[in-house]
């Protein structure tokens, strides 16, 4: 009876909430606030991290502000809800955030069964394994007979098992709950190997006491296209969030960054960046959104390869290589469809 | 004819009884009407998100890994087999919490009331830190605080066939031979011959007062004849002995720190508040009961086995099912130390995989309700069959 009674009040609770959040359009409810409630991590260096101030960044973070420097004009009109593996689909489901942007991979079941829609891809990842050096590993084919930490809730617990299983090797698996307490099993020494997506291992490794002591293996064991997820339903909405990405990998690509895009939208001649900037036409309208709104996007937040630097590249701890997210017009994938 | 009526209709709503009904059917039909639109409503709302429902994922393979499993299990089981899996390690966990806490509580709760000095001063600082510090945090305690101090796998304390490090305790892993079956008829045989033992020196004893060891016999009979079957059968056991490998030391039967922390931390946590139970039930005993044992000639072993605990116990027993209720269900705090139990393996791993959380918290509070209730029938047996003895 008692667990009954349980039941029935978090299926209320569920219903409630669920019916409140799904139906009216995110882009109206989001002007009415004043805001984009953004699900994040709870503390990933490069992708969504908080200071010691409360003020985030990373490239996950940047997507929200993109999204809200497009419908605002103002890169600041976000709030941040940080959220564990576990939760953060519940999260977006009910409502609680308008956009999910948390290193979250793109796969066919997220894609399909939960109600969800991912929208562009904002980085390129893939599943690696971290040793210590003085294991004198070095390939992932050594690994067989050890002891793998990995964070629970994540696609990553279906790719290490998938390996492994695959390669015929025999391996004992330690699921904690949260990144954090993963990283300090393995930092402990309760595990050998350490596995995440590449960028996280980079990003957890400057979290570790000595990050030259520990190796990332040469091995992608999996495909992980990272991005800002939105419910299934509200097209404008995706529209919105996918767009506002697209808008900064074509401006890497015609090479307007937040420094010159005032100067060459008032300059310019070329009238893919006239319609770009706003100048001419009124692609805005076509989303709901204000006529400069790529301008804005550009502007407070700026082009992709921007954002990469800021929050990734060689200025900052994490320091990872561009790689596979470089443009395609430089060996890369990253690739958008043109604003026309 | 009419007035007759009218008035027969005023007695039927005029009595208590049958208004009484009336009420119970309408607040009925209230509630399941409301359960009803709930369900509907979330079922709609659901498949209009296009979020998968119902119980079919259940017969998919799960494909993820489990660190601790009583029954076979690999990644190419269900997740049907792998919520079992869970299942068993949240049992074991409290089972095995209950009886390990009860323990430390019964033997905390008399040094607290010990006449030496430090026994009884320490018995209150073991009570006040344990129950005044979070639970979670003991567990991070004992799990990357303690435990994380042994040594890595490499420089294991090794004793004999046994390994002990950071990932474990090793030991051999017994495999029973051809052979096996004589030793577990033997073993229920002697089971049975000390059950009929007890039994008849306890008539005896009602009979004639006499008193006989039997307690002690049917121990020696049980060791004795499994110990004759299984040289009988000539000892069908072999052992899969653990060896040190590359990374780890692999084979025999370990024993994982998140299950040694998870135990540790719920026993010790638990007992703390056992032994204040304990120490209320004793003092609850006048005083007078034990003179008046003592005058009668009664040892000190005797006056508390037969006067002072079946009355300590009326007291005891009640509060010492809330605290085994929230032991069972303090276990899933594991889940935040890498222990793979229910709310680790279902809300964690199934829950994110298939994306379905109603379906998954929903058997994981079925779950937890059934455990509570089972320990809460087994006590309110228990505490029915204690106070039974007064007279």
């Amino acid at each position: 009876m008692k667990s009954n009674v349980g039941k029935l009040l978090s299926t209320a609770a569920i219903a409630a909430t669920i019916s409140a959040g799904a139906m009216a359009a995110t882009l109206d409810d989001v002007k009415a606030k004043g805001f984009i409630q953004c699900g994040v991590s709870q503390g990933v260096p490069g992708f969504s991290n908080a200071d010691s101030d409360g003020n985030w960044s990373g490239i996950d973070v940047d997507a929200c502000r993109a999204t809200a420097a497009a419908i605002f004009g103002d890169a600041q009109k976000v709030k941040f809800t940080p959220l564990s593996a576990k939760e953060r689909f519940t999260a977006l489901q009910s409502g609680e955030i308008d956009v999910l942007s948390r290193n979250t991979t793109w796969t066919y079941t997220r894609d399909t069964s939960l109600g969800l829609d991912f929208t562009a891809v904002n980085f390129y990842d893939g599943q690696g394994f971290m040793v210590r050096k003085d294991l004198g590993v070095t390939s992932a084919m050594d690994l067989d007979g050890a002891t793998v930490c990995t964070e629970q809730g994540t696609t990553t617990e279906l790719n290490m098992a998938d390996f492994f299983r695959k390669h015929k090797l025999s391996y004992v698996p330690v699921v904690v709950q949260k990144a954090d307490e993963a990283l300090a099993a393995y930092a402990s020494g309760r595990c050998d190997v350490f596995t995440t997506d590449k960028s996280g291992l980079a990003a957890h490794r400057t979290k570790l006491a000595s990050p030259n002591a520990h190796v990332i293996l040469d091995e992608t064991i999996s495909k992980e296209p990272l991005g800002p997820v939105v419910r299934h339903g509200d097209n404008q909405w995706k529209d919105i969030v996918t767009w506002a990405m697209f808008v900064q990998v074509n401006a890497e690509e015609m090479g307007i960054t937040s420094k010159n895009v005032a100067k060459i939208k008032s300059e310019t001649i070329d009238p893919g960046v006239k319609r770009l900037l706003g100048v001419e036409g009124d692609m805005g309208a076509q989303l709901g959104l204000p006529a400069d709104w790529a301008y804005n996007i550009i502007a407070k937040v700026g082009n992709y390869g921007e954002v990469f630097e800021r929050n990734l590249g060689s200025t900052t701890p994490v320091d990872l290589p561009r790689g596979i997210n470089k443009l395609w017009t430089e060996g890369g994938v990253m690739y958008a469809p043109p604003v026309r | 004819m009419s007035e007759k009526t009218t008035s027969s209709n005023k007695s039927f709503l005029n009595d208590a009884a049958n208004r009484a009904l009336i009420f119970q059917i309408v607040l009925l039909a209230v509630v399941v009407f409301v359960g009803y639109y709930l369900f509907s409503n979330l079922q709609a709302n659901l498949s209009d998100q296009g979020i998968s429902t119902g119980f079919a994922f259940l017969n998919q393979p799960a494909g993820f890994p489990v660190l601790l499993h009583l029954i076979d299990y690999t990644e190419a089981d269900t997740y049907g087999r792998a919520f079992v899996v869970a299942l068993i390690n949240t049992v074991v966990i409290s089972l095995m919490g209950i009886v390990l806490a009860t323990i430390i509580g019964v033997i905390m709760g008399l040094a607290r009331l010990s006449n030496n000095w430090l026994v009884a001063r320490l018995a209150t600082v073991y009570v006040e830190t344990l129950r005044n510090i979070p639970l979670l945090l003991q567990m991070f305690f004992w799990y990357f605080a303690v435990l994380a101090t042994l040594p890595i796998p490499k420089n294991s304390i090794i004793f004999g066939d046994f390994f002990l490090n950071k990932r474990g305790i090793y030991s051999p892993n017994p495999i029973t031979q051809d052979g096996f079956s004589v030793v577990i008829a033997g073993f229920i045989l002697s089971l049975v011959a000390s059950i009929a033992l007890i039994v008849w020196a306890k008539k005896r004893q009602t009979r004639t007062g006499l008193w006989f060891p039997a307690y002690w016999s049917s121990l020696g009979i049980i060791v004795v004849i499994t110990f004759l079957a299984l040289a009988v059968a000539g000892f069908p056991i072999e052992f899969d002995l653990p060896q040190k490998s590359r990374f780890n030391v692999t084979g025999g039967m370990v024993l994982p720190p998140e299950f040694v922390a998870v135990l540790v931390a719920l026993s010790t946590y638990t007992g703390a508040f056992i032994a204040e139970i304990v120490r209320a039930g004793i003092l609850s005993v006048n005083w007078g009961q034990t003179e008046a044992a003592r005058s009668l000639g009664l040892k000190d072993s005797l006056t508390q086995r037969l006067i002072v605990l079946p009355q300590a116990l009326r007291v005891i027993i009640p509060p010492l099912t809330s605290q085994f209720l929230n032991l069972a269900k303090n276990s899933s705090l594991g889940a935040a130390i890498a222990y793979p139990e229910l709310v680790a393996v279902v809300m964690g791993t199934t829950l994110n995989q298939t994306g379905q959380a109603i379906e998954n918290i929903g058997l994981c509070m079925l779950v937890y309700g059934t455990l509570s209730l089972t320990i809460s029938v087994f006590m309110n047996w228990y505490n029915k069959k204690m106070s039974l003895t007064e007279r």
